[in-house]
């Protein structure tokens, strides 16, 4: 048993609903209690969508236990076949379904609809969301795209343009419908074809026709990678391994799907969107050495590193992801940055990771915007589990040039500003330029207080070193010092202090400490 | 799915034709209880038995605005405990004792079932004796369920507050005294508590208790107001220790409040004077108040999908009052003793629905066109992309509608909807 406050993933049966509900005419017959149609709100709230999710569920109760709880997944499942008329059906449990053993699978064999019926296992008491989607998403490939006796293809007919699919958005996905949007242009102005995006948008014969295409491009392959494999075990169908987030990236990317396509490299490409210039103008010298904490699914936090530290010029003082499955991509990149990754998917080790790594900037999920506001520092969202707030009305992917241009703007936007911050530095005493205010772009309003008075913190308070004791000059000297970088200014003063065996810390001590600190 | 449309017998021409369906029930589960009990008792916490399911259910319903640390969780099942590698037993033992060392401000822990611990017969009710021994006296350990299997929406805090029922102490005093039962509002208890003891009603409390040391007692000489109409466990269990309940409307609308306050002046043979001259200023304020909306609501239709078992409380206001006029009032249960007062107020012309199918229910939604929908959040943006209006079900348990003063906070909630639409020119 884990004690679970707020989760940064779904059971997998919703990472099924995420599959199914992007398709355009498949029905998925899940065997759950009434509670577990909350999922719907999921997406007709959050992401705001029109339709309910192609979703019925059997709603047993405790008196239908024992004895005819299976009679109703039939029933339900023949209803729920006639009203909507599917091309295919998806079928499976939830976590209190897969308990009372019903076998869906089995029963929807024994009911022989005039329609592809897909069982799925989806273990709900070791699996989560992402590989929920992922299993799904197999699973519809392989009923759906599995052809008797055709060779695999090795490489396309003469004179025929190129022609990818594009695998792995779903609904409620982080920027998934405008990320696909993004590629499948930058695609086309590589002159490659498109045949079919899924599994979002996809019909049931999409799926069929997947693989006509000579390759496929994998946007999510914490989605999509179990089955672009099989497509290639099986059609000999290549597929992409880089995720085109960043400008370096995206140049990689495209040289990348060039080589697959067999068409010739580009020579070095100058339309790369804004962000080179905006990084290099003299303006964002103030973002240098910025320290900025990253944690989110593994492809966008791993993403989200490299951009920032090589497209920003940031710091990267953590790393991390709540995907174990993923684990291993994350831990590699936070080598290579000298720190240790931080794989967990209880949000207090979070919070606390980020209160000690003391970081200018969190780059994370809905989770890590609310830690940020709690410690004070901006943040912005750069991976699922989002809120409705991040999906935005107007265009915003993530990927392509227009998505690091998309980046440029979301990541610097919750910093203060170059000169903003020399000004906050030197008059410190302004009373407009007071702890809890906001930075001024940010409109007026207050800084969250770290401690909410009445909620104590679920979890063990943080060893105390040996508290220094701080001159009354000293503590007011250090008030001056801009509340973003206050914290570290006292740590390392008290490092100082400790390592030196001081006991008192004076004006002296905290320049000391300064000069002793600075590179 | 398996339908059944039974019309009940008709007795006389008072009893009216009943919609009862079975097929997909599209309404929460118990345990979405937690998300405004956890705000009501401020010292206790709620530690639902479940799986990750059940985290994202309260973690969905609660929405993360209210991200400063819960007082709820979930102990997620994991494959270990189901396959007996794991003593489920102890594996709930340390995850309580982790909890309570952390939030040692809690004082009463409730365990919450769900589906999948009942299914595996996990018995909350031994754990929970075996803690409170282990813990007390600082902290009571209790239990319920809030399973989607045996409990809707609400009824998880029927299921909480019967819990509660055990723990009252005997009332001693020979005095008649009154038990408000059902989560309010503070500000709306404390307006009542002022409006009984003008009434001249001097022995009062609530149940639930804002701390769970402040514990009404109960007894024979306790007289019960239901305060919310889906509390059919907590009343049995109040009945059983001695106590009678006061049948009454709900405190919904000026009339629905005269009503409930009158019921309990009655009961306890308060002057009528004193009940005029206590009530008579806040009906006529509320009255007027609520005029502007009767101006612009009446004559306009309304269909309730089943969600709270606030539905027949709500449409009697919303159609004696504001003179809307409901089509179809679906709840998920009918509690038909509980609701006997409203039902006579709601008239016996409107239809009922008891239970759900909810395609078939969306059917009737669809070719009736209602004005407004009154619908969970799964449902709500779908019919308006349909062109329909729509109130979330779920706002009028999380915002305070009961009593004088919220009648017009109450009406207000289904006027916005139009308000909006008549300034929209996109
Ligand atoms: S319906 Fe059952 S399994 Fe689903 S969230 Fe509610 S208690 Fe948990």
């Amino acid at each position: 048993m884990q004690l679970t406050v707020w989760t940064y993933e779904g059971p997998p049966h919703v990472g099924a609903m995420r599959v199914a509900t992007a398709m355009t005419d498949v029905h998925y017959v899940l065997h759950a209690p009434q509670g577990d149609t909350y999922a719907d709100l999921l997406f007709t709230m959050i992401e705001r969508r029109e339709k309910r999710p192609p979703v019925t569920y059997t709603t047993f109760k405790a008196r239908d236990l024992g004895s005819d709880t299976a009679a109703l997944f039939k029933s339900t499942l023949e209803s729920a076949h006639e009203r909507f008329k599917p091309a295919a059906m998806l079928v499976g449990a939830s976590c209190t379904g897969e308990l009372i053993q019903d076998d869906p699978a089995g029963l929807a064999k024994a009911a022989n609809l005039p329609c592809p019926v897909i069982p799925l296992e989806l273990p709900s008491y070791q699996r989560k969301e992402n590989w929920g989607a992922g299993e799904t998403f197999y699973q519809i490939v392989r009923h759906l795209a599995a052809r008797e006796g055709v060779e695999p293809v090795a490489g396309k007919p003469q004179g025929r343009v190129p022609r990818c699919n594009i695998l792995g958005a779903t609904a409620l996905g982080f920027r998934h419908r405008d990320d696909v949007m993004e590629i499948t242009k930058l695609l086309k102005e590589n002159g490659i074809e498109v045949a079919v995006v899924a599994p979002l948008g996809a019909s049931a014969a999409d799926i069929a026709r997947l693989p006509d295409a000579d390759f496929n491009v994998l946007l999510y392959p914490e989605i999509g990678e179990q089955a672009a494999r099989w497509l290639k075990r099986t059609y000999g169908q290549d597929y992409t391994t880089t995720v085109p987030i960043g400008v370096g990236a995206t140049r990689e990317f495209v040289a990348e799907v060039r080589r697959l396509a067999g068409l010739d490299a580009l020579p070095d490409r100058s339309d790369a969107g804004r962000l080179p210039w905006f990084s290099r103008s003299v303006d964002s010298t103030y973002l240098t050495g910025k320290r900025v904490f990253v944690f989110g699914d593994a492809t966008h936090a791993v993403a989200a590193a490299r951009v920032a530290t090589e497209e920003f010029g940031f710091e990267l003082v953590g790393l991390g992801t709540y995907s174990r499955e993923q684990a291993r991509a994350v831990r590699e990149a936070a080598q290579a940055h000298g720190l240790t990754a931080l794989i967990t998917d209880d949000y207090l080790d979070v919070e606390q990771a980020i209160a000690e790594a003391e970081p200018e900037l969190v780059l994370g999920t809905q989770m890590e915007r609310h830690i940020a506001k709690r410690l004070g520092i901006g943040c912005a969202v750069i991976s699922a589990p989002v809120h409705v707030q991040d999906y935005p009305a107007r265009y915003s992917p993530q990927m392509g040039f227009e998505g690091a241009n998309v980046l440029w703007d979301s990541w610097v936007h919750p910093l203060v500003m170059g000169l903003e911050e020399h000004l906050l530095g030197m008059f410190r005493e302004d009373f407009e330029f007071s702890d809890t205010a906001k930075p001024s772009h940010l409109g007026p309003g207050q800084r969250v207080s770290e401690a909410p008075a009445a909620e104590p913190a679920l979890r063990p308070l943080a060893e105390e070193g040996p508290i220094r004791i701080w001159s009354a000059d000293a503590e007011a000297e250090l008030k001056k010092i801009p509340f973003f970088v206050r914290g570290k200014a006292r740590k390392n003063t008290e490092r100082f202090a400790a390592e030196r065996g001081l006991a008192e810390i004076t004006l002296e001590t905290l320049y000391d400490a300064k000069a002793h600190f600075a590179r | 799915m398996s339908v059944h449309t039974l019309p009940l017998p008709k007795a006389g021409c008072a009893e009216p034709d009943i919609i009862r369906e079975r097929g997909q029930h599209e309404v929460f589960c118990g345990l979405t209880g937690i998300v405004w009990l956890h705000r009501k008792i401020q010292d206790a916490f709620f530690l639902v038995v479940g799986s990750r399911t059940c985290a994202h259910l309260l973690q969905s319903a609660a929405g993360v605005m209210i991200f400063a640390e819960p007082r709820f969780g979930t102990a997620v099942m994991e494959e270990r405990d189901l396959a007996g590698m794991a003593d489920a037993n102890e594996e709930l033992d340390k995850v309580v004792a982790r909890l309570l060392d952390r939030r040692p401000d809690i004082k009463m822990l409730f365990l919450v079932g769900s589906c999948p611990s009942e299914v595996i017969k996990l018995d909350l009710s031994r754990a929970a004796e075996r803690l409170s021994r282990h813990y007390s006296p600082e902290v009571r350990v209790l239990n319920y369920t809030g399973s989607g299997i045996e409990t809707t929406f609400t009824e998880g805090e029927d299921r909480c507050l019967a819990a509660l029922v055990p723990e009252l102490t005997d009332a001693t005093s020979e005095a008649p005294e009154l038990l408000v039962v059902g989560a309010l509002a503070d500000v709306v208890e404390d307006q009542f508590a002022r409006l009984f003891a003008e009434i001249g009603i001097e022995r009062v409390s609530f149940l639930p208790p804002r701390n769970s040391r402040a514990l009404p007692p109960v007894g024979p000489n306790t007289r019960f107001l239901l305060a919310q109409p889906f509390l059919g466990e907590t009343a049995r269990c109040l009945t059983e220790r001695g106590a009678r309940h006061i049948p009454a409307p709900f405190p919904l609308g000026a009339e629905g409040t005269t009503a409930w306050l009158g019921a309990a002046a009655r009961a306890f043979g308060a002057d009528p004077m004193a009940f005029r001259h206590a009530t008579a200023a806040a009906e006529a304020r509320a009255k007027r108040a609520l005029q502007p909306f009767r101006d612009e609501m009446a004559g306009k239709t309304i269909f309730f999908m089943p969600d709270s078992q606030l539905e027949v409380p709500l449409a009697r206001m919303l159609s004696r009052e504001l003179g809307m006029e409901p089509i179809e009032v679906g709840t998920p249960y009918l509690h038909r003793a509980h609701l006997a007062e409203e039902l006579k107020l709601l008239g016996s012309d409107v239809q009922l629905s008891e239970g759900q199918d909810v395609e078939r229910q969306l059917d009737r939604v669809r070719a009736a066109r209602p004005d407004v929908t009154v619908c969970g959040l799964g449902l709500a943006n779908p019919l308006e992309a349909d062109g329909l209006t729509t109130k979330w079900s779920i706002e009028l348990i999380f915002t305070p509608i009961q009593g004088y003063d919220q009648a017009s906070d109450l009406a207000g909630l289904f006027a916005r909807p139009f308000d909006r639409k008549t300034r929209l020119r996109v």
